[in-house]
């Protein structure tokens, strides 16, 4: 028997993301941050390859672009979808799958990328505003990637300024079609969580070897559900590992983590 | 017809307190010349509408700005614009917060000549709480409640391109045209700036006639600006001047850095301003950003 090679908790993470994306069929998988992005090219290269994916730039890509510096032209276009048309082609009309890391998420899944504290009129911290994620939200499927498990990001009460719509009853206007509305997964570095719960609540549907479920709700600013059976994420395979390495060729993942610490085996 | 303007026309036919959109996306193709013609002008109390990059803190520093509509404001390597930052953080700037696909929404329901034109997009989110933004119900059996997005109705329009003649046909090349052309055809008038002007672009380019983004009826003034959207990106022709942008950005964390930046960077005239920001050659000579 070979034994398996050494890994990174950010690429067993890489791995449990990619998940998030198996068998969506034809949609446009972005991930935005590296490790997002490795794992949506992973999904494309292995369980889901009819996923689509975009350069970053302007161009639909059937191979995953790598990270970092490469030559300009060394991707090769298949297709094309740039900003211009986005809204059209990929969020309002439902086939985009976003994986992105909030700057706050809370119990109802609302997210904030816009500013912390203070008022709308005079935020503490100023950040990107909303960008796109009022949109997305309310037009197809996401995901949260989030590299340090904390409360600061889990936040206690509502998140700052709900950039994005979540489960909350609160702000369902009646009227309104919220039924797109589909959170799917949050990776942390503790834990791997799922909207199943009452009502949507997030619920924590796979540990990280050595992590344990007190430790994550301690971590986190509200009461966390827990999966009837709570699984043990695994470790990458040899060839999970070697594609994460080919499309990451500047060990940008590296820098994902704190310290980069090595993953566990169960 | 000759539509072509030296920078100071354009300038000259700009008022203060008017509502001006800017084309581009982030630090992608602005039309930073025309912008560092405000900079340097007396206009002021203007209300900007963007897809936000590095003209938007130097708008705010330079105390133009008196309402910013954006749906954000970001230079992509370095994700904050530390002047918008500043100008946010002390508070006082008048701000319209919107999603990214809502404001190209109102700029089409302007340029469609619409009041709103309705959307799923902001609803149970804090852009509509904050936006003052109505609502409106289907008439149809599915009695759908929609946000209604107003038209964004711009006084201005300024893009920045590769090519523009004398009559206002212009071509813009790059691999993305984001919302130009929404932004022109939702102004009063557009000016746009351009790497190079000819006389007829019949005559000069027709076989580049597909990039033409935006019919010439919309287009009011035409300027020639070489390398006039530094320290932007212009694909395929040169990239972004991260560099430049990097200590543009560390100037906000020193005492009179603004002031610095636009008495020594932006200068007295755009002719000096490539000089000071290394020449010609080696602003036409930026690599492409890489994603």
């Amino acid at each position: 028997m070979t034994t398996a090679p050494d890994f990174t908790l950010c690429e067993q993470l890489i791995v449990a993301a990619s998940e998030a994306w198996r068998a969506n069929g034809e949609l446009v998988a972005t991930g935005i941050g590296p490790a997002p992005r490795l794992a949506a090219g992973l999904a494309k290269l292995t369980h889901t390859p009819e996923l689509m994916m975009t350069d970053g730039e302007a161009w639909l890509v059937e191979d995953p672009v790598p990270l970092g510096p490469r030559g300009y032209d060394d991707r090769k276009a298949a297709g094309y979808l740039p900003f211009s048309r986005f809204f059209d082609a990929a969020v309002w009309s439902g086939k985009r799958h976003a994986m992105v890391t909030p700057s706050q998420i809370d119990r109802f899944g609302q997210t904030n990328i816009s500013y912390l504290g203070g008022t709308y009129d005079q935020p503490k911290v100023q950040m990107l505003g909303a960008r796109g994620f009022p949109g997305n939200s309310i037009c197809h499927i996401n995901s949260m990637f989030i590299p340090a498990h904390s409360k600061r990001i889990f936040v206690e009460g509502e998140v700052d300024m709900v950039s994005s719509v979540g489960y909350n009853p609160a702000r369902r206007t009646p009227g309104v079609n919220f039924s797109r509305v589909d959170l799917r997964l949050i990776i942390t570095d503790l834990c791997v969580m799922d909207f199943g719960g009452k009502d949507n609540a997030i619920r924590v549907v796979m540990l990280h070897p050595g992590a344990t479920f007190d430790q994550v709700q301690e971590a986190t600013g509200f009461a966390l559900e827990a999966a009837t059976e709570i699984k043990t994420t695994p470790a990458p395979t040899a060839e999970q590992l070697a594609i994460i390495a080919r499309l990451d060729p500047h060990n940008l993942r590296a820098g994902v983590i704190k310290d980069n610490p090595a993953g566990k085996r169960n | 017809m000759n539509k072509q303007l030296t920078i100071e026309q354009f300038v000259a036919s700009l008022k203060s307190g008017m509502t001006i959109g800017i084309a581009g996306w982030g630090p992608r193709r602005k039309p930073m010349a025309l912008v560092r013609a405000i900079l340097r002008s007396d206009l002021t109390d203007l209300t900007i509408v963007a897809y936000g990059g590095p003209e938007i803190g130097m708008l705010c520093a330079a105390g133009k700005v008196k309402k910013l509509i954006f749906g954000f404001v970001s230079m992509d390597a370095i994700p904050l614009e530390p002047y918008f930052r500043k100008a946010r953080e002390a508070g006082g700037l008048d701000i319209l917060e919107l999603d990214e696909g809502m404001l190209q929404w109102g700029l089409k329901a302007a340029a469609f000549r619409l009041p709103f034109l309705p959307t799923h997009v902001g609803l149970g989110t804090d852009v509509m709480t904050h936006g003052g933004f109505k609502t409106v119900q289907s008439p149809y059996d599915d009695g759908e409640v929609l946000l209604a997005m107003p038209a964004l109705k711009l006084d201005a329009a300024l893009l920045h391109v590769h090519r523009a003649d004398k009559l206002g046909n212009i071509q813009a090349l790059g691999p993305d045209t984001y919302y130009d052309e929404w932004f022109a055809r939702a102004a009063d008038k557009t000016f746009v700036s351009a790497e190079e002007i000819v006389e007829r672009m019949d005559h000069s380019y027709p076989e580049d006639a597909r990039a033409n983004i935006v019919e010439r009826c919309f287009v009011h003034g035409v300027i020639e600006a070489p390398l006039g959207a530094h320290p932007t990106s212009m694909p395929p022709v040169y990239g972004w001047d991260m560099k430049h942008l990097k200590s543009y950005a560390d100037s906000a964390r020193e005492d009179g850095g603004w002031d610095r930046y636009l008495a020594e960077t932006v200068g007295a005239d755009e002719a000096g301003y490539l000089d000071r920001v290394g020449g010609k050659n080696a602003v036409a000579a930026l690599p492409l950003p890489i994603f």
